[in-house]
């Protein structure tokens, strides 16, 4: 294994460049961690940490040089590969009718991404399952998905809404990435231990100045990922989950969540994995040309589910339902994997502070025993 | 610019407001110039002197309804218009004047005007959908102007107009905003306000201060809570629900619970 | 009936793309619903199945899934019953022979109606249900000889009217169709047990929601075994191809699990409201 310091860092920054990449990574903006185009390890959060929990998120000074201190950004890598706005198509009228020509076909740029964790590789996974593994894919995002590269990195600091533990997942990255870093911040110095996952992450990190990691750097790095498992700041009970979900369909704590529940969209605009999305049309004032743009939309809106004589999903229990179902049961029937990678942004950015982790485990508590029996039922009969 | 027979006539009115949407139109300048090629400006006293007689397509209405005489005005430009589209918080709610519908009326006129015998008022600023027939309201204060456009676009084209109704949130989310409440405590009214502005405050970190009414999947009561865990008082949380859109409904019923409340000098709000 | 078995359109340019069709003929069905043959501007006529739905887009003004109601056989226009209930419904039964609409699709599973073959088939109509069923009954009529009892039982709402009166007539006289038909005589029908043998009988239902259940719940009552009733199911279709999730019913798609799901599928997925 090789390992290299903050001017190693820059030098990769600056070879994924040279190798055509738009770099994305972590900076600080609005006092919050976002990921964004960097130029080079100037432009990273340095020393920078957070503190997150449910509708409350604050940077903090680590009172370190650490660069990727912090837990999980803003956002996964979901902005950029699914836009929240993005045109599908122009229409316009002709004599005999209308034509209609695709959105601009050019391929992007590729992006790289540094500083992804675990959770937003799974995420991506995810999405690449939902987006182009199935009958009908989405063309663009399969473009820009193709020639993404990742520098992912051990996560060292989980927050007080992390459970990526209980949903499978690890502090330290599993698959999906072209390098994979640990930053060690010690006696020895500022450095990160480089694991290589792909051939071309070889061949970038060949333009990088590096030296053999010693063992104790690959011990430190196993501690690093030891500590970061055993401070999850929350955990979800996964045991007969799907089952549970769908046994707790016709639950009373369902109103009790209502309550509080503000049906502002905020936790599937943040979650990595949700994919809903609107379509918008503009027409110019004299109606001879349109255009049809997608924009993302939730399942908490009141016109997501409108038919023609009424909104099917009327109430908010039954859109937190149908979301909170869908993360942890639907998704297993439509893609065979859970749609929660235990990232907690839902939980972090909920202005109204409600906690998938909370409300799973009371729907779970909501049980009657006429819905357990019919739950053993349902798992012997699976 | 040319305009036929052909192009739906628009006539533009104003009430008790402050001719901030009105002019929203006017900035839309390029806009504009589609506007006018698609629609016959009729009559538009704040921007033209050309007024051609009703009757009008399309009638767009600002303002809201704060005396007798406007009580009557109202209904005759209802007789004249095909569509009536109202703009504006204080069309489509009564506007920041509808303060007035929490206080002394006769007891402010006295306090403002030298000579108050010669003021003729309403106790209540009310939305012109009080009064008579709305085909479409369109929110804000002042209005977006491309949501205006899209508006008048809609109906001179005989479609239904794409305005949203959903939350800021929505429109912050796409904007990669950072969330105020939750990254920097600032209290923000974008989770039961309606989109349309394009989430102005918040992009320049500012709390929502829902100029844009409730959306429509609103919930008052439980933002409220949040609020107040974010240190608003009820007072605070009274004028919040109360400042642009003071009589649409759930906000309404929000600001009254807190003000009985107060009243009650209980410590807690009733449940 | 699975989503792999949706025939697909090879000259579509994107599944999100409309292609432009022409109205070549348009039939008045009653006081708010038209019917509209439709040949592509370009390229070949799109091919589809029975129970399959398009989304028809109106230029300008937006885009709605709706069922096709013509047979399937190559050759014929693509047909479309169309009822007014919303903007863009109105502007594509306001169009006019020669005007141009867009279409994407074909999308969603099929009714399968030839299973049936050798037993009987019965269509279950709620209003403009009859549409969506249309294209299987003139399968089923075509090869007449192939069932035993084919019924129809279609029923509407007061003033809703009837479609396709003409063609009912037909299929009674000189079909050998037994219809039940009135309003809301299709549900009283199906309780008044007209002649079937609940073991070889294949019940293909479209409407509302409430209808196609207590229906599909009566035959079950009589022993119909309940994937032996098919149902046709509605929700707010967008995308067409399972990517915008508008249409989710708990972990079906209905625009690519659907619209066509056997009884014994939806059975837990309507016994919660507003799922």
């Amino acid at each position: 294994m090789r390992t290299m310091g903050l001017a190693g860092l820059d030098e990769l920054v600056a070879a994924l460049g040279r190798a055509g990449y738009e770099v994305y990574g972590p900076r600080a903006r609005d006092g919050a961690i976002v990921l964004a185009p960097i130029a080079g390890v100037a432009d990273l959060p340095h020393g920078v940490g957070d503190t997150q929990d449910a509708a409350f998120y604050r940077l903090r000074d680590r009172g370190d040089a650490k660069v990727f201190g912090y837990s999980t950004a803003v956002q996964g890598l979901k902005p950029v590969l699914f836009p929240a706005h993005e045109l599908l198509w122009k229409a316009r009228k002709t004599p005999i009718g209308f034509d209609v020509e695709d959105a601009d076909a050019t391929p992007p740029k590729p992006r790289a991404f540094l500083g992804a964790r675990d959770c937003d590789l799974r995420a991506l996974a995810v999405h690449d399952t939902v987006l182009a593994s199935r009958e009908f894919a989405d063309k663009a995002y399969g473009q820009r998905r193709e020639g993404v590269f990742v520098v992912a990195v051990t996560c060292s600091d989980p927050c007080g809404t992390c459970f990526c533990v209980s949903q499978g997942g690890s502090p330290k990255p599993q698959e999906g990435y072209d390098l994979a870093l640990t930053e060690l911040l010690d006696g020895d110095g500022h450095r990160f231990l480089v694991e290589v996952g792909s051939e071309r992450g070889a061949e970038i990190l060949a333009e990088v100045t590096t030296t053999d990691a010693p063992p104790t750097d690959t011990a430190a790095a196993d501690a690093v990922v030891a500590e970061a498992t055993a401070s999850m700041g929350r955990t979800l009970d996964t045991s007969d989950l799907h089952d549970v979900m769908y046994a707790a369909a016709d639950s009373p704590h369902w109103d009790e969540v209502a309550a509080r529940c503000l049906a502002c969209t905020n936790c599937t605009l943040v979650c990595p994995t949700c994919f809903c999305t609107s379509v918008e049309d503009t027409t110019d004032l004299t109606k001879s040309m349109t255009e049809r743009h997608r924009v993302w939309d939730s399942c908490f809106g009141s016109r997501f589910s409108y038919i023609h004589g009424g909104v099917v999903r009327e109430s908010g229990k039954s859109r937190y339902r149908q979301w909170i179902t869908h993360k942890l049961a639907g998704y297993q029937d439509q893609f065979g994997l859970s749609g929660c990678v235990g990232c907690g942004r839902c939980i972090t950015w909920c202005p109204a502070a409600i906690d998938i982790t909370a409300e799973a485990a009371a729907l779970r508590a909501g049980l009657t025993t006429g819905a357990t029996d019919a739950l053993e039922t349902a798992g012997e009969t699976r | 610019m040319t305009t036929t027979t052909t192009t739906p006539t628009v006539a533009v009115w104003k009430f008790a407001s402050c001719d901030g949407c009105q002019l929203n139109l006017l900035n839309a300048e390029d806009e504009l110039l589609d506007v006018a090629e698609a629609v016959t400006i009729a009559y538009f006293p704040e921007a033209t002197r050309a007024m051609l007689p009703g009757p009008y397509d399309v009638s767009i209405v600002e303002g809201s309804i704060t005396t007798p005489e406007e009580v009557e005005r109202i209904k005759h430009v209802r007789e004249i218009s095909g569509a009536l589209i109202t703009i504006g918080a204080c069309a489509t709610h009564g506007g920041i004047q509808a303060l007035r519908n929490y206080a002394d009326v006769e007891e402010y006129t006295r306090y403002v005007y030298a000579h108050p015998e010669y003021i003729e008022t309403l106790e209540t600023s009310t939305p012109i959908s009080e009064h008579v027939k709305v085909d479409f309201e369109l929110r804000g204060c002042p209005v977006d102007k491309y949501q205006l456009v899209e508006v008048i676009s809609a109906f001179a084209q005989g479609r239904r107009p794409r305005i949203p109704t959903y939350s800021v949130c929505v429109e912050c989310k796409r904007a990669g905003n950072i969330c105020v409440p939750v990254a920097h405590g600032t209290p923000c009214l974008g989770p039961v306000t309606q989109a349309g502005c394009g989430a102005i405050c918040p992009s320049f970190n500012r709390g929502c201060y829902a100029c844009f009414g409730p959306q429509d999947s609103q919930n008052c009561h439980g933002m409220a809570d949040r609020l107040a865990a974010l240190g608003m008082t009820s007072e605070e949380m009274i004028r919040a629900y109360r400042t642009f859109n003071a009589t649409c409904e759930p906000f309404q019923a929000e600001s009254l619970r807190h003000e009985r409340a107060r009243k009650a000098g209980a410590e807690e709000v009733e449940a | 009936m699975t989503a792999t078995d949706v025939v697909r359109d090879a000259t579509a340019p994107g599944p999100m793309a409309p292609r432009p069709f022409r109205v070549v003929a348009r039939r008045q069905d009653t006081h708010d619903t038209a019917t509209l043959d439709l040949i592509p501007l370009y390229g070949e006529q799109a091919k589809w199945r029975s129970g399959q739905f398009m989304m028809l887009y109106a230029f300008g003004v937006g885009e709605i899934a709706v069922s096709i109601s013509g047979g399937a056989l190559p050759g014929e226009p693509l047909r479309h019953t169309i009822r007014d209930v919303g903007a863009v419904s109105h502007a594509l039964v306001s169009s006019q022979v020669g005007d141009v609409i867009g279409v994407r699709g074909p999308f969603g599973t099929s009714w399968d109606a030839m299973d049936a073959v050798g037993g009987d088939v019965m269509f279950i109509a709620g209003g403009i249900g009859l549409a969506p069923l249309r294209p299987s009954i003139l399968e089923a009529m075509r090869r007449r000889g192939e069932f035993r009892h084919v019924i129809l039982l279609y029923g509407s709402r007061p003033g809703e009217g009837f479609l396709f009166t003409d063609e009912i007539e037909d299929w009674e006289r000189n079909h050998g169709f037994t219809v039940h038909q009135g309003v809301r005589a299709g549900l009283a029908a199906v309780t008044s047990a007209p002649t079937f043998d609940p073991d070889h009988l294949l019940t293909l239902a479209c409407g509302p929601d409430i209808m196609m259940e207590v229906a599909a719940k009566t035959l079950v009552g009589k022993g119909v075994p309940a994937d032996k009733v098919r149902l046709s199911m509605e929700r707010s279709m967008h995308c067409g191809i399972g990517l915008c999730g508008h249409c989710q019913m708990r972990e079906a798609f209905l625009c690519v699990d659907g619209p066509v799901f056997n009884y014994d599928q939806l059975i837990p997925l309507l016994a919660t409201e507003e799922l």
